[in-house]
């Protein structure tokens, strides 16, 4: 019953949310560290286990490596219209997607403007 | 089946009362259907149940009024995809998402007959139990709008309850249809992890998402299993079990079942425990064997659930970037960033080991756990949930608001277990229900539906089923008498 209570600082939040593509503010920081307390104090009841010698469970159906045919399912298919038409920014038939190159890193470019 | 008369209000028939009266013809589509959309626009805006609604439905019906379903109206929870009405899993993200597919769920009940009438409230991606992390506001519960109607499901099991629809689907990861369904005095059936099939389900915990029904009789719940159930090739999870008919689980004797009673000595239950030991007496009388057994600790399973989930939660969610559909990552709501971000932690390097794989470990120890207890029972018995629905704005700064409401439905969630919540009990007072959760092994849903039948046929707390007698019967001390 001595096991301290496991603590996450904010820093380590925004670390993490940076491994998950979140975005956080200093606020919600402070908040999200909070309930990561709370809630990794109640996994921690995990550790009162004996699980010696005990194998994990992946699955619960017993069916491992189901295979199919390497084919193309047409019912499963999207028409290219059907495949786009649900995106924000679409450009003659492609997904426009946010540049993950810095403008800085192009030589034609001015440096002085944010990257989206 | 007792025969019936012509309806007044052909929304509040069941499923198969309704086979009946369209059978005989002695009701149509049509006055099913504009009692629908009466009641829908009576109801709707207060108990926020539906987020969107078929506007074709009734003349989807005509075209389906051959099928075995005849073009009965479901209600199914917005986590489903469905090609003909934006899918939202309650997140502002998908608000405007049409699925270029259909959910096999979906596909199945169509192809059986049943129309998709609308789309129900959840809990944003299926997070939480009570609708309140819901971008698009909470629902209520029908039963007193004072109270949550519980979740994920709680749109669906609020339809049902409200009689905005005549059933409606769910899913469950752990609770999720059979807390719901507790909650709002309904019927909530769990099947075996891969009997359903999860294509086109806006997915959760992979490892643990179950769609099942949620409807007024178990009745109507083996009807729609039925029609929903069975190997797709579209998931490679389902099982290629045989599905038998369920249907022919319903109205058999449960003499001589060996029945173990779990987790009413659990703390925190002190208060609804002797109501269950009464009404467990129904099955004792109806010549089940009752005693009660003991299983692993139900707050363990809460430990195993937080980590499996929320690791399944931050990788199936990683994929919506707001390129293909969707919008960005900027509008997940707090619950999902909080599951995101635990579930990043805990299967990071350095982590995964010390929990996500001792997690798994001890879900080893929870499915060897009920082999034992089904060595000597053949069905497992324990509340739904933990006591009534709670009150609205319950949820709000409470961490671990769910996993404590779905605490007795997990142990059998993370094995995967079949289980059906069947309503219990009727506070008279508050109007509010508890639900009997009954769990079977592995792939015997045929079990849940024989026992949860057997009970509610011979007692008076479903409303639908005989509601006359269920009105004499609570001023007679909560049990009928006439039990055969």
């Amino acid at each position: 019953m001595s096991t301290p209570r496991p603590r996450i600082s904010p820093q380590s939040i925004h670390k993490i949310a940076q491994l998950a593509k979140l975005s956080v503010s200093d606020a919600e920081s402070d908040q999200l560290a909070a309930a990561f307390g709370e809630t990794l104090e109640v996994i921690d009841h995990l550790r009162q286990a004996d699980v010696a010698d005990i194998p994990p469970t992946h699955q619960v159906t017993g069916l491992e490596n189901v295979w199919r045919d390497d084919v193309v399912n047409d019912e499963q298919s999207l028409s290219q219209s059907a495949a786009l038409a649900n995106a924000a920014h679409t450009h003659q038939g492609y997904f426009v997607v946010p540049a993950i190159l810095n403008h800085k890193t192009r030589q034609d470019q001015p440096d002085n403007e944010p990257s989206p | 089946m007792t025969s019936l008369k012509t309806p007044s209000l052909p929304n509040r028939l069941t499923i198969a009362q309704a086979l009946e009266l369209l059978r005989a013809k002695q009701l149509s589509h049509q006055e099913l259907y504009q009692a629908l959309r009466q009641q829908i626009s009576q109801s709707n805006d207060q108990l926020n149940v539906y987020l969107a609604q078929e506007p074709e439905a009734e003349e989807i019906a005509h075209r389906y009024a051959d099928l075995p379903l005849k073009g009965l109206p479901l209600a199914v929870k917005d986590n489903f995809s469905t090609q003909r009405l934006v899918t939202t899993a309650s997140s502002k993200i998908l608000d405007a998402y049409r699925p270029p597919y259909e959910s096999t769920v979906t596909r199945r009940l169509q192809q059986a007959g049943g129309v998709v009438l609308g789309k129900t409230n959840l809990d944003a991606w299926a997070h939480g139990s009570s609708t309140e992390t819901s971008d698009f506001g909470r629902s209520l519960n029908p039963r007193n709008t004072e109270y949550l109607p519980g979740g994920s499901s709680g749109g669906s099991a609020a339809a049902v309850a409200a009689d905005l629809c005549l059933g409606s689907i769910g899913s469950e990861t752990a609770g999720s249809i059979r807390q719901p369904a507790s909650w709002c005095g309904v019927v909530g059936l769990k099947p075996s992890y891969g009997r359903v099939s999860r294509y086109g389900v806006v997915p959760m915990g992979s490892s643990l998402d179950s769609p099942g029904p949620i409807t007024k009789t178990v009745e109507d719940a083996a009807l729609l299993l039925n029609a929903m159930a069975g190997h797709d090739p579209l998931d490679a999870t389902t099982s290629p079990q045989a599905v038998p008919d369920f249907t022919r689980a319903l109205g058999q004797s449960i003499k001589g079942f060996k029945i173990g009673v779990l987790y009413l000595d659990t703390p925190g239950l002190e208060e609804v425990a002797p109501v269950y030991h009464h009404q467990l007496q129904v099955l004792s009388e109806l010549g089940a064997e009752l005693e009660p057994a003991s299983g692993l600790e139900p707050r363990l399973a809460i430990s195993v659930y937080t980590v499996v989930q929320r690791g399944e939660v931050s990788s199936n969610l990683a994929k919506l970037d707001g390129i293909r559909y969707g919008r960005d990552r900027s509008y997940f709501g707090g619950e999902a960033k909080r599951r995101i971000l635990l579930g990043t932690f805990t299967l990071s390097k350095g982590y995964a080991d010390k929990y996500y794989v001792l997690a798994q470990q001890v879900r080893t120890l929870f499915v060897q756990d009920f082999e034992r207890l089904f060595q000597r029972y053949d069905v497992l018995v324990s509340p739904s949930t933990p006591g009534y629905a709670k009150k609205i704005g319950a949820s709000e700064g409470a961490t671990m608001f769910g996993e404590l409401e779905d605490m007795l439905a997990e142990p059998s969630s993370i094995t995967g277990l079949p289980g059906v919540s069947v309503p219990c009990y009727r506070d008279e007072a508050s109007n509010l229900y508890l639900g009997l959760n009954v769990v079977a092994p592995m792939w015997r849903e045929d079990l849940v539906i024989q026992v949860a039948d057997a009970f509610e046929r011979h007692t008076p707390w479903n409303c639908w089923r005989s509601p006359d007698w269920a009105r004499s019967a609570h001023a007679d001390n909560n049990r009928s008498p006439n039990h055969d």
